[in-house]
């Protein structure tokens, strides 16, 4: 055996080093590991300093021992490559991994074995994890806001029928197809809109009415998203191709109309629609606060949609726009048929992070009195019964949105994955 | 041909101005109706209400005009602290999203995800409702590093309290000033005569040494003072002295800074990985050091993608704190277009000034930004 060459670790004293390496790796994991999950410190007997650095150092010293270039080994070549190439890039891995340990058992412990979920009173929270009787009890406000109970089937059945027509696409026929975008577009909106209007608003068809003040909780955060996203769209699109027209009046309209709404937060518009749009309106006419909102997101939106669509009009060649004008096409039909297809196809990301910000917008429209799940919770919160478990239903909706929103942004990924058509 | 173009802009005209026209004879006969005369003429009276935190000296017999001035500044406050705290972790962040590091990339990925598919709103309440609402009472906190207090009621840390604080501004102005001059010598040397000179050391010195020299011979002196635990009553504790953060601006703070970062981060990573690995290898190739490569071929390069989509994050942090007025920081929105406006009632006038406040803030960037694009965009032939 040859001698130990501690401080410059070669190929040559491959064996003896990953031994030693690995096992000071293992044992100061180990040590972690015991630390945060049973309490237990295995060096107490050592000066606190030196106890409380000693994993870190036994780690650094561990990994620095296996970083051996070219060892022949695939699995520590791998492993070097990924998480242990230089003294610095050890010391973050090992931070790391110690920071991931440590915080695995509180976390679960509050979310898991020390929670309550029985009982429907506050009282049945007796431990120090979370409650989440206080969900479960909510629950149906959390989704469906001051909605009279009996009468939440509707809603279900809306959002059942909703989602069965978006699905249409999938089942259609060859022969059919081209009349999708047409569905989409203007037939499923319209639908859609007959469906929530006597359905989920009800009065008529022997339906009880029920206010849009009393909507709320996550299907509010739907119906608004849905609505604002349709309207948005087209008239996003308008304003994109209004910008890039060269007809003076219509560009300075447009360009206007795009800074304008660009400039100002959502949260002034909400309180235009609320407060200033009704001074704006002859007196005897009504409109649903809910519409003004809905208005007002669509609108706000629409600038975002445009600018985004915008850089996907400008991101295509010249040549396009030649090419088929010595087709002789006219305006609508070379935007239609060439133009817009294309850019549209570029533009996937930015539109659907427009859209995720829409959907992460609509909790805003608290600022109006309109309590969509955020704003069912700050009314939850301040139940005089239900005191104190602020943290449990910021958790419950956090994780509602990172579901939603992730799943739009993964399948945003996928359909830029399938219209990439290399040029 | 000429009707084809001269009819859509005509219609496009026609509905603005009717859009327009009956808008604000709508408003017009509103107002008549219920006895409300159009003017800015409120601004001048008092405003009877009080403000929490302010920058300025306010109280309730100041003007409704003052009163926008705070809300304005306290806007600007958190925007400031918000672009400061992103840029520093969004930097970082994007860079670890490039490690070579397999966990520091996946945990700089997760932290983006996270944070990014979270609303904003839902963040703020998190930080504001339940995380610092953890936090011990003032008659309980430890002191962290000496005198820095971390309490429910906010975070109080040591102030400094200056003598003679103008002349050492002024130093500093000073310094400035000279290392403008001295950039601009040595780029004139450098592209006339080929000299070089080191800049940045230079810069570094005289930023330093100038203040320093006022420091120690100006009269400038220092003092600091440290939060002193306070009884008001048998168990109302308060911190005196010192600098109070309010929780409000700390959560706000926390929560539009590692919100926005996942958004730069992503800018950033965009940005270096957009340079092509060919600049490298050419830049190493023509004998450019590793620094010189970093400086004069990599981040011009970077930058220029950069800077544009950060700039727009600046802005949408700008227009989130807004979102401050849900609890009850007082911004903008909740001081002006608010309180003012429930004791007021100028719901057009409030709102619009509010509106072309922030207007004016995202156009002014916008514009130096398109100026900024314009001068480093490269100049293709």
């Amino acid at each position: 055996m040859k001698k130990f060459n501690f401080i410059n670790p070669t190929k040559e004293n491959l064996i003896p080093n990953l031994y030693v390496g690995t096992c000071l790796v293992i044992i100061s994991l180990i040590d972690v590991f015991l630390n945060s999950f049973f309490k237990l410190n295995l060096i107490s007997f050592l000066p606190f300093i030196l106890s409380f650095f000693l994993p870190f150092v036994l780690g650094m010293i561990g990994l620095h021992l296996i970083r051996i270039e070219y060892s022949g080994i695939k699995k520590l070549d791998n492993l070097n490559k990924n998480i242990n190439t230089s003294n610095f890039n050890a010391a973050l891995t090992l931070l790391i991994l110690f920071i991931i340990i440590k915080a695995i058992p509180p976390v679960f412990s509050w979310m898991i074995f020390d929670a309550n979920i029985s009982g429907d009173t506050k009282d049945a929270c007796s431990g120090s994890g979370a409650c989440w009787t206080y969900i479960k009890i909510w629950f149906k406000r959390f989704m469906y806001g001051m909605y009279p109970n009996e009468q939440i089937w509707r809603v279900n059945l809306a959002f059942i029928f909703l989602i069965a027509l978006a699905f249409v696409g999938f089942f259609t026929a060859e022969k059919y197809k081209k009349f999708l975008t047409l569905y989409y577009v203007v037939i499923y909106p319209i639908i859609a809109f007959i469906l929530i209007y006597y359905l989920i608003s009800g009065g008529a068809l022997g339906l009880e009415w029920v206010e849009t003040g009393a909507w709320g909780g996550l299907s509010l955060t739907f119906i608004v998203s849905f609505f604002s996203l349709i309207f948005c769209f087209p008239l996003g699109m308008a304003l994109a191709l209004g910008r890039r027209t060269e007809l003076p009046v219509v560009k300075y309209v447009s360009v206007g109309f795009i800074e304008f709404w660009r400039g100002v937060p959502l949260i002034t518009v909400l309180f235009m629609s609320s407060v200033m749009f009704p001074m704006f309106l002859p007196q005897d006419f009504f409109m649903d606060k809910l519409v003004r909102v809905i208005i007002a997101i669509s609108l706000f939106e629409a600038a975002y949609v445009a600018e985004v669509i915008r850089g996907g009009l400008q991101a295509l060649p010249r040549g396009q726009y030649d090419a088929s004008k010595s087709l002789g096409m006219g305006y609508w039909k070379m935007h239609i048929f060439v133009i817009l297809p294309q850019a549209l196809k570029l533009v996937i990301p930015g539109i659907a992070n427009t859209f995720l910000a829409l959907v992460k917008d609509t909790p805003l429209i608290f600022v109006v009195g309109l309590a969509e799940i955020v704003g069912m919770l700050q009314m939850a919160k301040t139940n005089p019964k239900w005191l104190g478990f602020a943290m449990e239903g910021y958790v419950f909706s956090a994780i509602i949105f990172f579901i939603i929103c992730y799943a739009m942004s993964r399948y945003s990924y996928n359909l830029e994955l399938k219209y990439k058509t290399d040029r | 041909m000429k009707f084809k173009k001269f009819l859509p802009q005509a219609i496009t005209l026609l509905v603005v101005v009717i859009i327009f026209g009956f808008f604000s004879l709508n408003a017009q006969i509103n107002m008549a109706n219920r006895g409300i005369d159009f003017g800015y003429g409120f601004l001048t009276q008092e405003s009877s209400f009080d403000v929490q935190f302010s920058l300025i000296e306010y109280s309730g017999s100041d003007s409704y005009g003052r009163a926008y001035l705070v809300g304005l500044l306290n806007t600007l406050l958190v925007s400031i602290l918000g672009i400061i705290f992103c840029t520093v972790l969004g930097v970082v962040v994007g860079i670890a999203r490039l490690s070579p590091n397999f966990l520091i990339r996946t945990t700089a990925a997760w932290y983006v995800e996270f944070f990014r598919n979270i609303p904003l709103l839902l963040q703020i309440f998190f930080w504001y409702y339940a995380a610092l609402r953890a936090l011990p009472l003032p008659q309980e906190a430890e002191p962290m590093l000496g005198s820095f207090f971390l309490t429910i009621k906010g975070f109080y840390t040591p102030s400094l309290v200056w003598m003679n604080l103008d002349i050492f501004i002024y130093s500093i102005i000073a310094s400035i000033v000279s290392i403008i001059f001295i950039r601009i010598h040595g780029k004139k040397l450098r592209e006339n005569e080929g000299k070089h000179i080191p800049v940045l050391n230079i810069s570094i010195a005289i930023l330093f040494i100038l203040p320093l020299l006022t420091f120690f011979f100006g009269g400038v002196k220092v003092g600091y003072e440290t939060p002193v635990l306070k009884q008001l009553a048998k168990t109302s504790f308060i911190f005196e002295g010192g600098l109070s953060i309010p929780p409000e601006l700390l959560s706000l703070v926390i929560a539009l800074s590692l919100y926005t970062a996942t958004f730069i981060a992503e800018c950033v990573r965009a940005g270096i990985q957009g340079v092509g690995k060919g600049q490298r290898e050419a830049a190493a190739s023509i004998g450019l050091n590793r620094k010189q490569v970093l400086n004069l071929i990599i981040m011009p390069q970077a930058l220029r993608i950069i800077i544009p989509p950060t700039t727009n994050q600046y802005l949408n942090l700008t227009k989130n704190s807004s979102l401050a007025a849900a609890i009850a920081y007082p911004d903008l929105v909740l001081v002006f277009a608010g309180t003012a406006l429930m004791q007021t009632g100028k719901a057009i006038e409030i709102v619009s000034i509010t509106m072309l406040t922030y207007l004016t803030l995202s156009l002014s960037i916008s514009l130096l930004m398109n100026w900024y694009n314009a001068k480093i965009a490269i100049v293709e032939k």
